[in-house]
């Protein structure tokens, strides 16, 4: 069985964001990048099942839509324990034209799972998982927060409204993964930094496909007006305002 | 043209979401001078089905058929871009909850369209058509331009107002024909908890850190959720600690949630946590650390220990009960 992860190039999540070119692009400058953290979630439970010889995982792959100076993240995944990777050489501005590039990735690799991170932390899209299930004509599962493999089948936690369901579907099938898949990200250790240097990264040329989206200018969020502090002795007053003041109680 | 709605229902009743789907659908509809279709798959009785009529939607399809009964995210999409294709409709709205984004990507490559996820607000611009997109876990707003023919948007909870705008649609019945071999997910087991408001849903949320000090202290917070009406939920380090069940984690990789007030009591606001809680329209920080970041986005603080403050903060609302 073959596992394949996306994953996406993103801001460290601590990183304070500004613009340049009239505000059109983020500046890059002095920006940590990393794995996306649904995606190192993915890998890192990929990883388990792989360890766990029952589930039948025999390599684990990662693919990447993105620019050659992605590649730094990339090896991260190959440190962690991925054994190869896949990158698509071309900038990754649209879900539509990214997912039609994983997409392509994966007809001709076939894989029997492949796992995208709920979201990336950079565009917040959740778009890009069904996008490529859909691309395949294959099943998908969403907010999955367990996934294990029993003789051969997958058996998936899907997060509802207010609940959990457990449910399978056939192989191959896409499983959009949120918090709960993992513990914790896998860290990689030295003797993982040191093999992941020969570990190969193939690169592959972009298929034709369309852009649907443009981002045409950023803004910031509005500034909150300043905190108004209540005695910590008087905590009525506070209620008073969130009732007559803000109207929230 | 027209502008499509899929309202999903729960156990055959609609929530807040539903209606609030429906009001951006129809305040959508007006600037495209055009009418909305609601949709919802699953029994749902007329009387409830009527309610969707109350907030402007001029058609109200209900999509019955026995092999629908738990969702297939292939065999709804083919459902809803049926119908879609049929309406003629050149928006598609749906919830940015779990289901909305399970479905919506599949109907925008079924009907290759480009998807505004996320959205806050009716769309800046119609041509081009631009969207105002929350990105960077809400450190930054983009204007993104969709430029399909088609266009699938999905709705943050809780960010639209609800307005009445009665119809009096008579709610029809929609016949799909589903293939059974098109259904390709079994669900084998359902775990729900019933009678709790749901994180996603509440309109005030009280929210613990590691300020709580132990999972023992718990006892205050859940009383004062309980007296607001709202629901609990706390940061990380609380969930990855055990002491709150990972399902109450709200932050960036958590629940995002914009209930209308959120009371943090004990936590100190890291990047991640606020990115999950931003767009609350009041947030409260009670906080021993005055210089502590969450005070910056809190319009209303109170500096102290939290395990002091919060039995004087279930103690006022009491009385204010009385």
């Amino acid at each position: 069985m073959k596992i394949l992860v996306c994953i996406s190039n993103v801001p460290d999540t601590t990183t304070r964001i500004r613009f340049t070119e009239g505000n059109t692009s983020i500046d890059t400058a002095g920006i940590q990048w990393v794995i996306n953290p649904w995606d190192e979630l993915s890998l890192t439970r990929a990883l388990e099942l792989k360890d766990d010889p029952s589930s039948g995982v025999k390599t684990v792959t990662v693919a990447h839509v993105g620019p050659a100076g992605s590649e730094p993240t990339i090896r991260k995944a190959l440190a962690i324990g991925a054994d190869d990777a896949i990158r698509v050489n071309s900038e990754s501005s649209d879900a539509y034209f990214v997912a039609a590039q994983l997409a392509g990735v994966i007809k001709k690799e076939q894989y029997d799972i492949i796992m995208c991170g709920i979201e990336s932390s950079d565009f917040n899209g959740s778009v890009v998982g069904g996008m490529i299930s859909e691309f395949l004509e294959i099943p998908s599962i969403s907010a999955v927060s367990g996934l294990k493999v029993e003789s051969g089948a997958p058996v998936i936690t899907r997060e509802i409204d207010g609940g959990k369901e457990i449910v399978t579907v056939p192989l191959p099938f896409v499983a959009v993964v949120q918090k709960g898949i993992a513990k914790e990200p896998r860290i990689a250790a030295m003797r993982g930094i040191m093999m992941a240097r020969t570990k190969p990264i193939k690169v592959v040329d972009p298929v034709a496909a369309d852009q649907m989206t443009v981002i045409a200018g950023f803004e910031k969020p509005q500034p909150r007006a300043a905190c108004k502090f209540i005695d910590q002795e008087n905590p009525g007053l506070l209620i008073d305002l969130l009732m007559n003041e803000a109207k929230v109680i | 043209m027209s502008v499509l709605v899929y309202t999903e229902n729960f156990d055959g009743k609609f929530k807040k979401l539903s209606f609030e789907l429906v009001c951006y659908a129809s305040a959508l509809a007006e600037m495209l001078k055009t009418g909305v279709t609601a949709v919802t798959i699953g029994k749902v009785d007329d009387d409830e089905l009527k309610r969707l009529g109350n907030y402007g939607a001029a058609k109200i399809l209900s999509v019955i058929n026995d092999k629908l009964t738990q969702l297939d995210n292939q065999a709804y999409t083919s459902v809803i871009t049926e119908i879609a294709r049929k309406e003629g409709a050149s928006v598609i709205v749906l919830s940015n909850n779990n289901t909305g984004k399970a479905l919506a990507p599949r109907i925008a490559v079924r009907l290759k369209a480009g998807i505004g996820s996320g959205v806050s607000r009716l769309p800046l611009s119609l041509d081009p058509f631009t969207v105002y997109k929350r990105t960077y876990s809400g450190n930054a707003y983009a204007h993104m331009v969709i430029r399909s023919e088609v266009r699938i948007l999905t709705l943050s909870q809780n960010s639209f107002d609800l307005v009445e705008k009665p119809t009096g649609a008579t709610p029809e019945i929609y016949n799909a024909d589903i293939d059974g071999a098109l259904i390709k997910t079994t669900v084998m087991e359902t775990q729900k908890q019933s009678g709790r408001i749901l994180l996603t849903d509440a309109d005030i949320v009280v929210s613990g850190g590691r300020g709580m000090k132990s999972p023992d202290n718990w006892a205050p917070l859940v009383e004062l959720a309980t007296l607001l009406g709202g629901a609990t939920a706390c940061s990380r380090p609380v969930s990855d600690e055990g002491w709150r069940p990972h399902e109450e984690h709200t932050g960036q990789t958590g629940k995002i949630i914009a209930p209308n007030l959120y009371i943090a009591v004990g936590i100190s606001g890291a990047t991640q946590h606020l990115a999950g809680i931003s767009s609350s329209k009041y947030i409260v920080a009670v906080n021993s650390d005055k210089d502590a970041p969450i005070f910056e986005a809190a319009q209303y603080g109170i500096v102290g220990d939290a395990l002091k403050v919060l039995p004087k903060l279930v103690t006022a609302v009491r009385e204010l009960k009385k």
